[in-house]
């Protein structure tokens, strides 16, 4: 208990951290005192040698890891819990939200999700114009950067054209905020050049926003529709996901004499303790925790139904790597055709049972593959299926290695791809890299132009220069620039050639 | 289909800096101009087969067979110390391609391309080649939408042009100085082709972009650049003009100790070029 105070009383006295900085590391600490729910010896055992991980969501899961509201039911109904009238204009339905996104749970204690933005808020603009409608988007943007200032936070627009898309696009631009992050699901039979080049003036003013490849995550979800949230999952809308665990892939590599011993033996095995491990925790929050009794439920927010359970996978470059070693094989991830192919053939035996695998209490009755984008603590690590960092070829070249695997990864898949600051001066050229990643199959789109002082770490945007001030110990406004901070000082991500970052999030105070 | 072959130094399946949009670019070796200051050297000489690459590279990639130079592109780690080991600026790492496997490799990068550029080396030296890839790209329904660019030196005839524009979208042509004895110290040779073809290929409509290497102390004289604003002038004020700095990334020999072209001097002559009236001129986004 000696170590245990001592960092609750290092939490209080960190003069880096604000007030509610501290409230919130001190109540991971409290609720991380309670015991874990049960798990099997073996379960246990690949828990605690991280050969499978729970993303530090805590040890009592009272809320689900991503919650996706269905806004449009607020924004139609007000709310009685929380005293809310039908907003009747442009203000009042953005108040509205902004009360709303501020009672939507998550694993951060903030929200990940603000809706399709511009379809929540068209029906509101008719009698708004563009210039009024440009200050409002503003305030609003200003408002949940300042207030929630967390990059997970994830606004979506498209795939129509329209109005509102068109202001956030501005305002995201002008304002270089690190909240809220953004996509365009992007259809190329609804969306139109025009939006899609206007988005990649955007890029190139802040690596924002991403593109989502529409049509593929529409076929994937279903007529409530999906969101975009924190670091590229793709989600049910009026749901979310209970929990998101993965597995270390170089760790079951270890674990294997060779590509069939892996395939065969010790992926399923390793397979089935995470399996245990979600089912664990997503028993204790739907039979113990009380959540879904929240009039996020009730109201129709929400449907206890319609929650996933993400099944995480990173590090298969050292994987596949690995394997190859193992069996005298030259090449390389995301360089060579047969190891290429190599990491196909894994994705597919990871995906073939994710899908035979009944899941009780989560949506369709079964998890969703999802190459998880990584935690600031992953050392030699490299995020989800991605190339190692610095060892990227050219874009064209690191999308056609890694675009086959992406149509299993139905929650969620990104690369970054880093492009050098001569696109600046052709637009076109990251326009085309777009349709051209998204025609082969990407579900996701990421670019990070260098020079930007906005950059990715993963899925969540830093600001180099906050990373620069915190190290200096001068503290950060948001608690996003904690992690990046941790992330460039304990992986490579600032060396991603020419500076790219990955690594996702990062679950307690000083690990 | 044609069986002319390429002698191609270098393929970019990605590239933003080679013509509007993203472009395949062939960089085919050889040149009729012998730049001092070339920041791609190693594109100028073909391959005489005199096997002193070979002790050079560190992976083996590269042995004598049959007298001639042969190499193995899976051994090869890009480490280019060969290129450094040639006493004659070629490139022992060149691939002969046939158009057709042009095409197919085009056709597998379909969906991210705009358009094709031929650079250089001086790409006009392959003419035949050059007009045979265009022809086939142009006559291919898959491959009818991607641009056809050439980058040149512009040391072309007008017999030659006019075999090449009618399949060319457009063409960005180096001017290396204007002055002839300047050219001359610059390229080893004059300009007036370079200036003829300036013409030549702005009347049929598809100069692109006129290219304007700053050399500090060679180029950049008061005389110099308002020979260059006569020349555009005449061309046209709303002639893309793309200001590039003299830098040291690839250079050899004595060019070495040439100044770089800084920043500043770019913009001052940019300044310029705008205010006599030319309307779209560009400079560097990025100086090493």
């Amino acid at each position: 208990m000696f170590d245990a105070n001592d960092k609750r009383r290092d939490i209080v006295n960190d003069p880096a951290l604000s007030p509610a900085q501290k409230a919130r590391y001190l109540s991971l600490e409290a609720e991380n005192s309670l015991s874990y729910p049960q798990l099997g010896a073996a379960t246990r055992s690949a828990l605690d040698d991280r050969v499978i991980c729970d993303m530090y969501e805590g040890n009592a899961p009272y809320k689900p890891r991503y919650v996706l509201p269905d806004y449009a039911v607020v924004l139609a109904q007000g709310s009685d819990w929380l005293e809310l009238p039908v907003p009747q204009d442009l203000d009042e339905a953005i108040s509205t939200l902004m009360i709303a996104c501020h009672h939507t749970p998550s694993v951060t204690g903030m929200p990940v999700y603000l809706g399709a933005i511009d379809a929540l808020l068209l029906p509101f603009c008719e009698s708004v114009t563009d210039e009024d409608l440009y200050r409002k988007i503003k305030l609003f943007w200003r408002y949940l950067d300042r207030v929630l200032p967390d990059a997970f936070m994830h606004a979506n627009i498209g795939p129509s054209d329209n109005r509102v898309a068109r202001a956030i696009l501005r305002v995201d631009a002008e304002l270089q905020q690190i909240a809220p992050n953004l996509t365009l699901l992007y259809d190329p039979d609804i969306s139109g050049e025009d939006l899609l080049a206007l988005a990649a003036d955007t890029i190139i003013a802040c690596s924002k926003p991403h593109i989502a490849n529409h049509p593929i995550h529409a076929a994937t979800f279903d007529a409530r529709g999906y969101g975009i949230v924190s670091c590229y999952n793709a989600l049910p809308v009026g749901g979310g996901a209970s929990t998101l665990v993965r597995l270390n892939l170089r760790e079951v590599a270890a674990r294997a004499t060779d590509v069939a011993d892996f395939l065969n033996r010790v992926l399923p095995d390793y397979m089935d303790r995470a399996f245990a491990l979600m089912r664990a925790r997503i028993d204790y929050l739907y039979n113990q925790s009380h959540f879904f009794d929240s009039f996020l439920v009730t109201e129709g927010w929400i449907d206890r139904d319609r929650f996933t359970a993400m099944y995480g996978v990173f590090a298969m470059a050292e994987a596949v790597d690995l394997l190859l070693d193992k069996a005298g094989q030259p090449g390389r991830y995301g360089h060579d055709d047969a190891a290429n192919a190599l990491g196909l053939r894994i994705t597919e035996a990871l995906a073939a049972r994710v899908e035979a695998e009944p899941m009780a209490n989560v949506w369709r009755g079964r998890a969703m593959l999802h190459s998880q984008a990584g935690l600031s603590t992953d050392t030699g690590l490299t995020p989800g299926i991605r190339i190692p960092y610095g060892s990227e070829p050219d874009p064209v070249t690191h999308v056609r290695a890694l675009a086959p695997q992406h149509r299993h990864y139905a929650s969620g898949v990104s690369e970054i791809l880093t492009l050098d600051e001569t696109i600046r001066a052709n637009p076109a050229a990251l326009v085309q890299l777009c349709k051209g990643a998204l025609a082969s199959g990407f579900r996701e789109f990421t670019a990070n132009v260098a020079g930007n002082d906005l950059v990715r770490v993963t899925g969540y945007m830093i600001r180099l220069s906050d990373v620069r001030r915190y190290e200096a110990a001068e503290g950060a406004r948001t608690n996003t620039t904690a992690l990046g901070a941790e992330a460039a000082r304990k992986t490579a991500i600032l060396c991603r050639k020419p500076r790219v970052v990955g690594h996702e999030r990062h679950p307690g105070y000083g690990q | 289909m044609s069986g002319i072959q390429a002698t191609v130094s270098k393929i970019l399946t990605f590239s933003c800096v080679d013509g509007p949009g993203n472009r395949l670019v062939l960089f085919l070796q050889g040149c009729n101009f012998a730049c001092p200051g070339c920041h791609n050297p190693h594109t100028v000489g073909l391959c005489n087969d005199c096997g002193d690459c070979i002790p050079a590279c560190p992976q083996g990639a590269l042995s004598l067979v049959g007298g001639h130079i042969a190499f193995d592109p899976s051994a090869c780690d890009q480490c280019d110390l060969c290129l450094r080991a040639c006493p004659i600026s070629a490139n022992p790492m060149v691939q002969h391609l046939e158009v057709a496997d042009v095409l197919a490799l085009i056709r597998d990068n379909r969906a991210f391309l705009n358009g094709v550029t031929v650079s250089g080396g001086e790409a006009t030296l392959q003419l035949k080649f050059v007009i045979a890839l265009f022809t086939a790209i142009k006559s291919d329904p898959d491959l009818a939408g991607l641009s056809c660019f050439v980058d040149t030196n512009g040391h072309l005839g007008a017999e030659a042009w006019a075999r090449l524009l009618p399949v060319t979208d457009g063409v960005m042509l180096d001017i290396k100085a204007l002055s002839t004895d300047r050219h001359r110290a610059l390229t080893g040779r004059g300009n007036a082709k370079s200036l003829a073809s300036a013409r030549i290929v702005q009347a049929a409509g598809k100069l692109y972009e006129l290219r304007y290497l700053m050399v500090p102390g060679k180029n950049d004289q008061d005389d110099e650049i308002a020979a260059l604003i006569g020349l555009v002038r005449a061309l046209g004020d709303d002639l893309r003009v793309k200001l590039n700095a003299f830098q040291h990334h690839g250079v050899r020999g004595p060019a070495r100790d040439w100044p770089k072209m800084s920043r500043d001097g770019i913009e001052a002559t940019a300044t310029r070029l705008r205010a006599a009236g030319l309307r779209k001129v560009v400079t560097p986004i990025v100086y090493l």
